[in-house]
């Protein structure tokens, strides 16, 4: 008898679980579509700890400078913008609950991720939701595959093609060696991209060594470079791990070129890092912060003044605050207010973003395809006495 | 010179496997488990050398030692919360314990040090031997470090042999209860097999990260799985077995890299471990009679 009480308590008991459960969910949607009316929910999502932290602060920063700039000077369409930002430490399964957290919170437009591989993860979700993703930093070309996501920096494809580009027409070198992590999107389709166009431009690819992640011992790489007879050493891969490569290719009295993407921005804030090493790295990307143009002195101007950290202020905090304006630039053309709602803004800034045109730090008259990519010219910059000097 | 130079770098390699693999092998003989935290005992030896060295700007070697103290204290408090307690119980529940334990000290590191990878400059500061105009460069931390691990081993060999500490030791590893019985005191004996393997994975994350300058909360994580591959390799439980199995292991990693694919690199490695386990289950120094677990 007793028995019988028990299990029937129990049963009550779940089911007044499941019936809070529900109501706790629904009141959290109201209350975030009665908020949404006023302002803009802007989300993103990045790697604020982990190995990668120092891009995701990079565009936390440089999209919160910008929308401070645009709530001062009347918001979007007149309304103002309220951004929030998620950790995902690069890893792709975080970066979906970093999505639903943001969801909960009542995310109209998704302004990241800033890693191609949690990013991969994030865009099937968006595009089920049908809601505007434009993306930092995420280079990945299958990024983009979903017809709601855009980006504001390049495509992988388009960094190796760039990057085999740039060696061959400044006549850096003729015979490459690359050193590529094959366990990484990133850095297997630059690789890929590389190789090919090397082959267009007349460029000798003399040795192809590859690592996997956890590798430390990056010695037999160097080696097979270094025996290859190769001017030049690209490599396609993340600042942690250049970081081990330039100093154990010193050790072995190894000296060359080393040349990069965007992902060996930052490279000089690792702690404790020697700059020395760097010396004369060269490396691609659309940000320099001694450059002499008029919007990238206004940008770093306005960074300093607000105080972030100034290890951060690299390629990916420039992207980041491009990416504001031009949601902005989009959200105006397609005149989208917060009381629509997400799908409705989606299907707007989606044909609005091919008809925009928009000057920003990262590049002059930046245009997007339908696709998602974005056109404007690549840059190069050089480490010089352990600062980023821009090439022309 | 490619295949020498491959060789040095493998032997380099290698002996930094066999420092951390003595620490497995030293508390698998005497307390017959298997201590999964100790890559992480390392990992917490090279912070504390990098903040001393970084931030009060101490002397290296002098910030060596402290960190060897500081490792020893900390493998004294693992032994006696989380080990002790557990003396008797299933060895898969100790097991259990140490992979948790391991799991505490990565997440503990990543709230303290922040998960930002750290550029960890080497305390060591002698030229380089250059030979063969250039071509074969070896390191002052290669020779460092093959020296240092040639010494331990030596040395360990002479404690466990040679001492009354040692002998006691020796005399917990053939049968706690006996050793009892005898007068030895079994828990005294199992912290001091900790203190000594502890502090040892100090020395060893001082030349880890000496020789490969990053520095990250699960920097210990791989190189000590690989160690313990090692010890395994030479015969779980054997001074001179984890040396020879340190330095296989090392020099099967290089060589595969470079002459077979530098992406097979591990996986090599761990199909080494099985087809030894198979021809000799025991290990290539193992003893026939000692229980596993």
């Amino acid at each position: 008898m007793k028995k019988t009480f028990t299990k029937v308590l129990a049963v009550v008991l779940a089911l007044c679980m499941v019936v809070v459960c529900f109501s706790a969910c629904g009141s959290k949607k109201d209350g975030g579509d009665s908020t949404a009316s006023d302002t803009f929910k802007i989300g993103s999502i990045g790697p604020l700890t982990g190995d990668n932290a120092v891009y995701g602060k990079a565009v936390q920063y440089g999209a919160e400078l910008a929308v401070k700039e645009i709530n001062a000077n009347g918001g979007i369409n007149g309304k103002q913008v309220e951004f929030r930002m998620g950790d995902d430490e690069a890893d792709a399964e975080k970066s979906v609950n970093a999505y639903n957290d943001l969801k909960d919170w009542g995310m109209q437009i998704l302004a990241g991720t800033v890693t191609t591989g949690a990013c991969l993860a994030v865009v099937d979700k968006t595009k089920a939701d049908n809601m505007f993703q434009l993306t930092p930093s995420a280079s990945g070309a299958d990024v983009i595959k979903n017809d709601n996501v855009f980006q504001v920096c390049f495509t992988d494809p388009n960094q190796g093609i760039a990057s085999a580009d740039y060696i061959a027409d400044n006549n850096i070198a003729k015979k490459v060696a690359v050193i590529y992590n094959s366990a990484d999107a990133y850095s297997t389709g630059i690789y890929n991209t590389f190789k090919s166009e090397a082959a267009v431009k007349g460029l000798e690819i003399v040795a192809a060594e590859a690592f996997t992640a956890d590798t430390t011992d990056f010695s037999s790489q160097l080696n097979a470079a270094k025996n290859s007879g190769a001017e030049l050493v690209f490599l396609p891969i993340y600042a942690a791990v250049a970081a081990s490569i330039l100093k154990q290719a010193d050790t072995m009295g190894f000296k060359t070129t080393f040349f990069g993407c965007d992902g060996l921005d930052g490279i000089l804030s690792i702690e404790n890092f020697d700059a020395k090493l760097a010396e004369g790295t060269m490396l691609l990307t659309p940000f320099a912060a001694d450059a002499k143009d008029e919007k990238t002195q206004n940008f770093v101007k306005a960074y300093n003044e607000a105080g972030y950290d100034k290890a951060n202020l690299n390629q990916f905090a420039a992207d980041a605050y491009d990416m504001i304006y031009v949601i902005k630039a989009a959200a105006e053309k397609a005149n989208v207010t917060p009381d629509m709602s997400v799908s409705d803004i989606c299907n707007a800034m989606k044909s609005a973003m091919t008809q925009i045109q928009v000057d920003g730090v990262t590049g002059l008259q930046m245009q997007w395809k339908a696709t998602g990519e974005v056109n404007k010219a690549p840059k190069a910059v050089k480490i010089v006495s352990g600062a980023y000097v821009a090439m022309d | 010179m490619v295949l020498i130079s491959n060789l040095i770098n493998g032997l380099s390699l290698g002996s930094i496997y066999a420092v951390i693999a003595l620490g497995y092998t030293m508390v698998y003989g005497i307390a017959k488990m298997l201590n999964f935290a100790h890559g992480d005992v390392i990992m917490v030896g090279s912070y504390v050398v990098f903040l001393l060295t970084t931030k009060a700007g101490l002397n290296p070697y002098l910030s060596l030692v402290v960190a060897m103290a500081a490792c020893t204290v900390l493998g004294l408090l693992i032994e006696r919360f989380a080990y002790r307690p557990l003396r008797g119980a299933t060895p898969l529940a100790v097991l259990i314990t140490a992979i948790g334990v391991s799991y505490l000290f990565q997440n503990l590191a990543l709230l303290i040090f922040g998960s930002q990878v750290k550029s960890f400059s080497s305390i060591f500061n002698f030229p380089s031997i250059k030979l063969a105009g250039g071509q074969i460069v070896i390191t002052d931390e290669t020779i460092i470090t093959i020296v240092v691990s040639i010494i331990i081993m030596i040395g360990l060999t002479l404690f466990v042999n040679k001492t009354k500490p040692g002998r006691a030791m020796l005399a917990v590893s053939e049968d706690q209860d006996a050793a009892k019985l005898m007068g030895v005191n079994v828990n005294a004996t199992i912290a001091l097999t900790f203190a000594i393997g502890s502090a040892l994975a100090a020395v060893a994350g001082v030349l880890l990260c000496s020789t490969y300058p990053t520095l990250s909360p699960t920097t210990g994580a791989m190189p000590g799985i690989k160690a313990f591959v090692a010890a395994v390799l030479g015969g779980i439980g054997s001074i001179p077995g984890a040396m020879i199995g340190g330095l296989a292991i090392g020099v099967i990693e290089i060589l595969s890299r470079t002459y077979i694919s530098s992406q097979l690199a591990d996986a090599i490695v761990f199909a080494v471990l099985i087809i030894v386990l198979i021809v000799k289950p025991t290990g290539i120094l193992g003893k026939k009679y000692i229980d596993k677990v």
